[in-house]
């Protein structure tokens, strides 16, 4: 397959992209896609950006369409790092932490676009930072269990359960009271 | 050890030893963002902020080491020359991205070269490890245990829902991002890799040349990596990624036997001429080169060649970058007096081999 822009180099890179609601198929060499600006740098190989500008765009012609504006002084913006959300639209680059909570309203049709659908994460569960998540998620299949035991009228096992998500509550409980110390940004 | 040590050799240590699937697949690389909690990203952080990231992992790691990974050294990139720099990329210890940055960007790098991390670059952590050959499975515990190392110390920007926060969301969740770099010759040949690329893309893969600009895939090194972080385990990632590679692989394996049995004398004849022009020019750009070292190293895994390493290609597509060439000439040069210090060089390294 050929490259759309310059007709000479195979097309290596494949986009999908969203403009004003209609989709169109890229397919580009790596030259071209660093020219039109598809790419940020070679370390990537691809960039989101146009991907994301297309999904703004498609956002802003609803509300063009509508006829209201966006009034700057009212624009979302992080308290932590004071990055706004067309600022973010802009780079395509989160600032801080903090701008995940700050935009959550609006990353889902992103998150969606860019990872095929998803939004939220199935993998890794940081050791110490995620430590309490470790013990929620245990937390909650031990309830369900002891749900299915006393439906099924298992009363002795249910015991067991019970004794166990007791313990498991409180565990949770004196880690949450130890972490809420620790607010350091490097761990002593 | 200093950074002189890595800047002598062309190929790192690591990459000497042969690992699964290695007439094919030269390496497999896993690379995790991470940022520290209640701290800007670098892309909008205070320097002062960013230098204290720096002081950190200077103070906290440097000459340290992680089971088999000895000795960290610790470079800040303010005190490297252009070609220092230009050397670190072509080795891929440090991002093009890192290379530009000035003021707290920095690099822990093993004495194996085969653990890198980087400091201040897109986001304040990125952790590198390297495989010989198909090895996903074995780089991702070794990089999941090597996150746990960091983790001791760092507060990870972390988030129940999102996962791992990285300043582009195209990182978010996992953070992850593993890749295998393959030689792909006899698929290039045949134009095949072309038609497969759309089906890969379509896995959420994504495919590309490392070395050269634009499209074409410079000594025909395909680089395949996952292009979805979020919302898929690691191991879902990886399991994906390592399906495609096996295919690929099997691929070119078939196109390889089909040519050599259809049309085997001009193989030869390609080959033995890609060796020729290496062995006796004066002058060589390095798409030429490149050219020339895939058919040779496509010559040594079809046991066309004999007693020329593996290695050669690995080795001579780093060794005649321009960073590297200046860094032996010791001083800048110019684009045609890189075609005869490469050429030079070439000569030199297969002699070396006789
Ligand atoms: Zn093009
Ligand atoms: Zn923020």
């Amino acid at each position: 397959m050929e490259c759309q822009e310059c007709h000479q180099r195979p097309a290596t890179l494949h986009y999908t992209q969203v403009i004003n609601g209609h989709k169109t198929e890229v397919q580009i060499c790596e030259a071209c896609a660093k020219e039109k600006g598809y790419l940020t740098y070679p370390e990537e190989g691809y960039s989101l950006h146009n991907l994301l500008t297309g999904l703004f765009n498609f956002e802003s012609g609803n509300i063009g369409s509508a006829g209201t504006h966006l009034d700057k002084g009212k624009e979302t913006q992080c308290s932590k790092c004071g990055l706004t959300f067309s600022e973010f639209k802009q780079i395509g680059k989160f600032g801080c932490g903090e701008c995940y909570h700050t935009f959550s309203a609006n990353l889902n049709p992103i998150f969606r676009r860019v990872h095929s659908g998803n939004t939220e994460h199935r993998g890794k569960i940081p050791k110490r930072k995620g430590g309490n998540l470790h013990l929620k998620k245990q937390l909650a299949t031990y309830k369900q269990e002891l749900q299915d035991l006393i439906i099924n009228e298992e009363f002795e096992r249910a015991a067991v359960i019970r004794d166990k998500i007791k313990e498991l509550e409180a565990n949770i409980n004196r880690k949450e009271e130890r972490d809420s110390g620790d607010t350091s940004t490097f761990h002593e | 050890m200093t950074l002189q040590h890595f800047m002598n050799e062309a190929i790192s240590p690591w990459m000497r030893e042969q690992g699964p699937d290695h007439d094919i697949v030269l390496s497999s690389r896993i690379r995790l963002a991470r940022n520290f909690a209640d701290m800007p990203f670098p892309i909008i952080a205070d320097q002062k902020d960013l230098e204290q990231i720096r002081k950190f992992f200077q103070h906290e790691y440097e000459h340290t080491s992680f089971e088999e990974y000895k000795s960290f050294e610790f470079i800040s990139i303010r005190d490297l020359t252009a070609i220092e720099k230009s050397v670190l990329v072509e080795k891929h210890l440090i991002s093009p991205l890192l290379a530009k940055k000035e003021g707290a960007a920095a690099a822990l790098i093993s004495g194996n070269e085969q653990v890198s991390v980087m400091i201040n670059e897109e986001d304040h952590i990125r952790i590198q490890i390297y495989f010989p050959g198909l090895q996903l499975t074995k780089a991702l515990n070794k990089a999941l245990q090597f996150d746990d190392w960091i983790e001791e110390k760092v507060n990870y920007a972390f988030d129940e829902t999102r996962g791992f926060l990285t300043s582009c969301p195209t990182n978010v969740g996992t953070g992850m991002r593993a890749s295998v770099m393959m030689h792909l010759p006899a698929l290039a040949m045949t134009k095949q890799i072309n038609r497969m690329m759309p089906a890969i893309n379509q896995l959420g893969l994504v495919v590309r040349g490392i070395y050269g600009e634009g499209s074409e895939a410079l000594g025909n090194i395909f680089q395949i990596s996952n292009q979805i972080t979020l919302g898929k385990a690691e191991e879902h990632i990886i399991e994906d990624l390592e399906s495609v590679v096996q295919q690929l692989i099997e691929h070119e394996r078939k196109a390889r036997t089909r040519i050599l049995e259809q049309s085997g004398i001009v193989l030869e004849n390609r080959i033995f001429r890609s060796l020729g022009v290496l062995k006796y020019s004066r002058i060589i750009e390095s798409k030429e080169a490149a050219r020339c070292l895939s058919n040779v190293r496509l010559g040594i895994d079809l046991g066309i060649i004999k007693n020329i390493s593996r290695n050669i290609l690995n080795e001579l597509m780093v060794l005649t970058q321009p960073g590297f060439l200046q860094h032996y000439a010791k001083k800048t040069l110019s684009a045609s007096e890189r075609d005869i210090l490469r050429a030079s060089l070439i000569r030199e390294r297969l002699q070396f081999e006789e």
